[in-house]
């Protein structure tokens, strides 16, 4: 197998993440596009981790699995506090730092 | 067999690229879906669809241990993580228009600029360099591998999920 395929597949998934991030305005959207950028370098770590025959690949992608849980944990922490304060997660509408 | 002697062997090729071909034609669809969908939840199931044709990709590259961890992890915490956090907000469930912003051209222009860049590079830079494994990696060696080389890293990551567990009852808590 070729080494590329892999590494295109996860370029497509983080492209489509770039997209996903750029474009919601739902805060739960938001972070599910974070997932899929975050499994697209996953992805990428493992086929680098199989190209060159070393473990290491898969214990990076292990430490990016619990950074991304926390990650969720948090920011769905943070979504809830946004809605809890503005009766809405439409993203936009949190402007309060907009000279 | 194990995967990975499949993996070196060339004349057991054909199957995996066939699995390889439909994985990727699902985890395209499935992508663009879970970020152009107009239903929250849909989305949420898309992305589902995603994360388990990522684990299918681990096992294609032979790494079984991360394709279970993918499913445990990725399909049974954060998916229901995802699925509460839309209850709680109480997201539209229906058909819902107003979950893109109006800088929708202008993202897709980026996202298609990402992909165009990243596509042109990987084929430059990696050609038709090809993945053989000589030898099988077992989960075992992954665990080795952690404890031997890596446990700084894995000790830090156990400080910050409880930092991101205490972060976030704080933050959600009501006071």
């Amino acid at each position: 197998m070729y080494l590329n395929q892999f590494l295109l597949l996860s370029a497509v998934l983080f492209s489509c993440g770039v997209y996903g991030v750029l474009a919601r305005r739902n805060g739960v959207l938001v972070l599910m596009s974070i997932e899929l950028i975050l499994n697209a370098v996953n992805i990428n770590l493992v086929a680098f981790g199989a190209f060159h025959n070393q473990l290491a690949g898969q214990v990076f992608a292990l430490f990016t699995v619990a950074v991304a849980a926390a990650e969720v944990g948090v920011g769905l922490a943070i979504v809830l506090l946004i809605y809890r304060n503005t009766r809405s997660i439409d993203l936009d509408k949190v402007a309060s730092m907009k000279g | 067999m194990p995967v990975a002697q499949l993996l070196a062997a060339d004349t057991a090729n054909l199957p995996q690229h066939i699995a390889f071909g439909l994985l990727a034609a699902v985890m395209t669809f499935s992508s663009l879906r879970v970020v152009t969908s107009k239903n929250v939840v849909h989305c949420a199931l898309y992305l589902v669809m995603v994360l388990a044709g990522v684990a299918g990709i681990y096992i294609l590259l032979a790494a079984e241990f991360l394709a279970a961890v993918q499913v445990l992890v990725y399909i049974g915490a954060i998916v229901v993580l995802f699925l509460f956090g839309i209850m709680l907000t109480r997201a539209p469930i229906g058909r819902s228009p107003g979950l893109d912003n109006d800088q929708r051209g202008l993202a897709a222009m980026v996202g298609l600029a990402v992909a165009a860049l990243l596509a042109t590079l990987l084929i430059d830079g990696f050609g038709d360099d090809k993945i053989a494994l000589e030898e099988p990696q077992r989960s075992g060696d992954v665990g080795l591998e952690i404890f031997q080389s890596y446990v700084i890293p894995f000790e830090v990551i156990s400080v910050l999920l409880l930092a991101a567990l205490v972060g976030a009852v704080v933050l959600a808590r009501r006071d």
